[in-house]
């Protein structure tokens, strides 16, 4: 019997290989097998006969969608930055999507980074991505040499054990947590659909920071982001970070320190957050990437709480309206304004 | 050369005693609370009563950021008007205090050398080289990460270290390479090796993976501009997401900018690590950026590293300890980069 996710793989190569065999799409992103256990590669595939490379598995963490706007700059006609638009259509390209990666495209549709017109989204529901860190966290001291996956199990290999773990008990957190692991855009369907699962409060692991005193909070903070090498792997795998010249990349005029001050690091870890505020589908991908194992989804997550309890709103969840924090209404909550009257009121 | 055989217990009071009246630090065992300022991310100072186990393979960080820290103060000024100073570069004084590292593996140990090779007139590393004292501890095993032998190293090399620790049969044997060293175990009762053990340890590195040059004598012969226009650039560019998680965690790459910070002012002129993967890195003041595609930035890391650095110094920058390769987020591995290239004719 095949696994659910040897199914989905077949599936996969056998719709990526039709669009591009017929030509629908120029270029397919995916993922292809990776070197070590729990790895996987994101590939770009542009010729038919290459899509049997393509994979699909618990570890696939990184959001393709990523990708999506260089590649279909890349299949573009080359033209100088100020040559015009060719005219007629562009060639399209196929990217995977789960929940999350779906509602990214959303975003990056209303942000004018990608045209949906051109996109066949290849929507899979997502069983929740595994965490390679807590797996490694488990076999501490001992390597692991192979890892094969079943329906609801991992067989963990190495020189000297093998041990059979739970699945869903080495999920990532955010995917522990998501209530939308269906994609809510879908060209061509692999595999079957996924219904919301159900979950009081994904706001919990927040929650539990905020339930801090301020000096707590603030020694969680410290603390969390001390081992950060300010490499950038969280910013650069996520499918919102795309302005040509980043804010700490900056020199005129330079915003951010670029050691490793505290001050520095926090700074670029809040402002980064910020940047992201209205806009996180909580995919993951900052954390899964850190080679440090910093949790700095905490700050996106808190925001996301924010963004939905102050305007009622989920990235990528209203395709039709403008994004929360690029538009206004009069009866917007204005309780963060301090007002002479309330500053004198706090004083007393 | 001394050779010594310690107990678990003996090593454990070696370190610690050393750790009376000098800065000792060793690998963060789990993930790393900062207890000292000074303390880099991935490493903490050896305090009393932590017993030294070494998990297989190199340390999560590597030992540059002894000899390169990140960041280092080059020069110091004041912009205060009332000071008959003001705008006068000073150079700070320069730390002469010992530092010893703890717990190294030999990748880490070559790397210095190796590093060694560009930074030879760099007054602030051979500083920070002079006062630094390296106790490694040899590898039994290689991880499967691990191909320091491909490199040119070996998991039992001793090049580079002061003090080279193997676990033979339980206990531990040291064996003291430098005056540096000698001068450290001189202060200790340690009990000297037998015969027969020093005989073990002998076989033992003798039937370990030995340095292996036959990858770069290869390609040292191939031509430069072939391997540049190799196809392969293209397929890993466009996956990799150019971050810097390779460079910064990579015991072999030491480029670094210049900055002036300017605290209420205070200046103080730093050097802090850059990497090739930064689209700022190769920003020209005209606006240029020969390097301006994500591509050519991947390129160059891996053309330093198996090209460029060999034709200059001879030796691969890098010395196999598989960092870059567990750490990066899209499984770029220069393992199959290298084998891709050897297959470029």
């Amino acid at each position: 019997m095949p696994t659910i996710n040897e199914k989905l793989t077949e599936e996969i190569r056998t719709q990526a290989k039709a669009l591009l065999a017929d030509g629908t799409v120029a270029a397919v992103i995916g993922y292809s097998r990776g070197s070590l256990p729990m790895t996987v590669k994101p590939t770009v595939v542009r010729a038919s006969e290459d899509c049997g490379k393509l994979v699909w598995n618990s570890f696939c963490v990184l959001n393709l969608a990523n990708y999506l706007p260089e590649v279909l700059k890349s299949v573009e006609p080359p033209r100088g930055p100020r040559d015009p638009k060719p005219e007629g259509p562009l060639a399209k390209v196929a990217v995977l999507a789960t929940g999350c990666w779906s509602r990214n495209i959303v975003v990056q549709t209303q942000e004018h980074q990608v045209d949906r017109d051109r996109v066949v989204v290849l929507g899979v529901a997502s069983r929740g991505m595994v965490s390679r860190r807590k797996v490694e966290e488990q076999f501490a001291g001992r390597e692991i040499l192979a890892v094969e996956e079943f329906d609801h199990d991992l067989v963990i290999k190495g020189a000297d054990f093998e041990e059979k773990i739970n699945r869903w008990s080495v999920v990532r957190d955010n995917c522990q947590t998501c209530t939308r692991p269906d994609p809510v855009l879908v060209d061509v369907r692999i595999g079957e659909p996924a219904s919301e699962r159900k979950n009081p409060n994904p706001f919990q692991q927040v929650d539990k920071i905020e339930e801090k005193s301020s000096d707590e909070r603030w020694a969680w903070f410290t603390s969390e982001f001390s081992t950060c090498i300010r490499c950038y792997a969280c910013r650069n795998a996520c499918p919102l970070c795309y302005c040509p010249t980043c804010f700490v990349d900056d020199a005129k005029p330079q915003w951010v320190g670029k050691s490793l001050d505290a001050v520095d690091t926090g700074l670029f870890h809040l402002l980064r957050a910020y940047h992201c505020a209205g806009r996180c589908t909580d995919c993951g991908a900052c954390e899964s990437v850190c080679p440090m194992g910093i949790n700095m989804r905490m700050l996106t997550k808190k925001l996301n709480k924010d963004v939905l309890n102050l305007y009622g709103m989920e990235a990528g969840m209203q395709p039709a309206s403008p994004l929360p924090l690029t538009t206004y209404a009069t009866d917007d909550p204005q309780k963060f304004i301090v007002t002479e009257a309330k500053a004198v009121k706090e004083g007393e | 050369m001394k050779v010594f055989r310690l107990s678990q217990t003996e090593l454990d009071n070696m370190v610690q005693g050393w750790s009376q009246n000098r800065r000792v630090y060793r690998p963060a065992a789990g993930r790393q609370q900062s207890t000292h300022a000074d303390c880099a991310p991935g490493w903490e100072r050896v305090a009393a009563s932590t017993p030294l186990t070494l998990p297989p393979g190199p340390s999560k960080t590597s030992v540059k950021t002894f000899l390169f820290p990140q960041p280092e103060t080059m020069q110091t000024y004041t912009l205060k008007s009332s000071d008959p100073d003001k705008g006068l570069m000073k150079e700070p004084q320069k730390a002469t205090e010992k530092q010893i590292i703890v717990g190294l593996r030999p990748c880490d140990a070559r790397s210095v050398k190796l590093n060694n090779l560009p930074f030879q007139e760099d007054p602030f590393y051979q500083v920070n080289l002079a006062r630094t004292v390296m106790v490694g501890f040899t590898c039994s095993a290689m991880c499967a990460t691990c191909f320091c032998d491909q490199m040119g190293g070996s998991p039992m090399g001793t090049e580079g270290l002061d003090i080279a620790i193997s676990q033979v049969d339980g206990s531990f044997i040291a064996e003291v390479l430098t005056p540096v060293g000698e001068e450290l175990t001189a202060e200790i009762r340690l009990t000297p090796a037998e015969d027969s053990e020093i005989n073990a340890l002998a076989e033992r590195r003798k039937n370990s993976p030995q340095a292996d040059f036959a990858k770069l004598d290869v390609l040292k012969g191939r031509d430069l501009n072939t391997l540049y226009k190799a196809a392969l650039w293209q397929t890993l560019g466009e996956s990799c997401i150019n971050c810097g998680a390779c460079t910064f965690n990579c015991p072999t790459c030491y480029c670094f900018d210049v900055q002036d910070e300017v605290v209420r002012g205070q200046g103080r002129r730093i050097r802090y690590w850059d990497s090739c993967m930064f689209p700022l890195y190769s920003l020209h003041t005209t606006g240029h950026n020969p390097r301006g595609q994500k591509m050519q930035r991947t390129r160059n890391r891996f053309m330093h590293k198996l090209k460029y650095f060999p034709e200059r110094y001879g030796l691969f920058s890098c010395v196999g300890c598989g960092r870059c390769v567990k750490d990066c987020p899209v499984n770029i591995d220069i393992r199959e980069v290298m084998s891709d290239l050897l297959a470029v004719e």
